[in-house]
């Protein structure tokens, strides 16, 4: 818990240009989706920055990045540039989502009813 | 607010997803302020519903119709969303999103995707609806209508519905209540099997196979 963390509300924008080194989240949208699934596969480290520690301690069990997003309360297009950045150093595992398509295969909506009728 | 990366707390005990988990789908809940989104994204999800926030700066960069166009609003948005474990694999989760024109810069990361949508209608104030509708028709995201019933609504026949919001014959419109767990679950269910209709060969002579 440094001084540097110090100050920075969390709807302050150039936070968030600091934590994501200004990086727009643009260019890592294809990699990840709403609901891609992060999963740790590494400890954090203390030199780390805190954000991505964060992302390291809470992604133990299977996290979508919408939760990740919801439990660092920060923006999703923030949360995708430091799940990039964790994606390279192979600190992280994303389990992709359903490939896009025009309309959904038969066997997954067939598991979703099925799963939904147990609800 | 100050970030501890240590008081940084993710989900726990039974909101943590298995270690098996390695598949997630969506769905998204839209519709006009106070018409039950939350609620009903509440009533279905397994998870107390969490919430994910984008900013216009970022995403209005990227909507094509106004490419060139580099908005500096900061203005943001919250999403609520919720959970539910299919299977041990499987994982649906259910986005609720504003419907009015200028939150659409929220949709493209959303809806790609995405398997469907559910417009929640207030059967009082349907005019919201419409330009809902027309969008997603644009998007060619598949969805179905559930109207909220609210104790005051007055109730429309299905078919007065349907010409009110100039919907086609095939998609569902369906009543609910978004406090119900059971109803929502309906919703979800009207959706699957309306697109189950669109993505299944025309003739089905024999039901499904159940897993």
């Amino acid at each position: 818990m440094s001084a540097a963390d110090q100050g920075w509300g969390a709807d302050n924008p150039e936070r968030l240009y600091v934590i994501t080194r200004g990086r727009s989240g643009l260019t890592e949208q294809t990699t990840f989706d709403l609901v891609t699934l992060v999963v740790s596969r590494s400890e954090p480290t203390p030199t780390m920055q805190p954000e991505h520690a964060a992302i390291l301690r809470i992604c133990g069990s299977p996290l979508s990045v919408a939760e990740v997003s919801a439990y660092l309360r920060l923006p999703v297009s923030a949360v995708t540039v430091l799940l990039a950045d964790l994606l390279t150093e192979e600190r992280i595992e994303a389990r992709a989502c359903v490939p896009r398509a025009v309309l959904p295969d038969i066997a997954l909506l067939e598991a979703v009813m099925h799963g939904l009728q147990k609800l | 607010m100050d970030f501890r990366s240590s008081e940084v707390v993710g989900p726990q005990g039974a909101d943590l997803l298995p270690a098996s988990a390695t598949m997630a789908v969506k769905v998204v809940i839209v519709g006009g302020f106070g018409v039950g989104k939350t609620t009903l994204v509440g009533s279905v999800s397994e998870i107390r519903p969490l919430t994910t926030e984008e900013t216009m700066t970022q995403a209005g960069a990227s909507v094509d119709d106004t490419a060139g166009v580099e908005r500096k609003t900061s203005t943001t948005v919250a999403m609520d969303f919720g959970r539910i474990s299919i299977s041990d694999e499987l994982v649906l989760y259910v986005f609720g999103t504003p419907g009015q024109e200028r939150f659409w810069f929220l949709w493209n990361g959303l809806f790609e995707g995405a398997l469907g949508a559910v417009v929640l209608v207030d059967t009082r104030r349907l005019e919201v609806s419409f330009d809902v509708i027309g969008r997603l028709e644009d998007r060619g995201v598949p969805f179905v209508v559930a109207a909220n019933t609210f104790p005051e609504s007055p109730t429309h026949p299905t078919e007065e519905l349907r010409a009110a919001l100039d919907l086609p014959p095939e998609v569902p419109i369906v009543a609910c209540d978004a406090r119900s767990r059971e109803s929502g679950r309906d919703v979800l269910m009207a959706l699957m099997r309306y697109l189950y209709d669109l993505s299944a060969p025309p003739p089905p002579t024999t039901m499904p196979a159940s897993r």
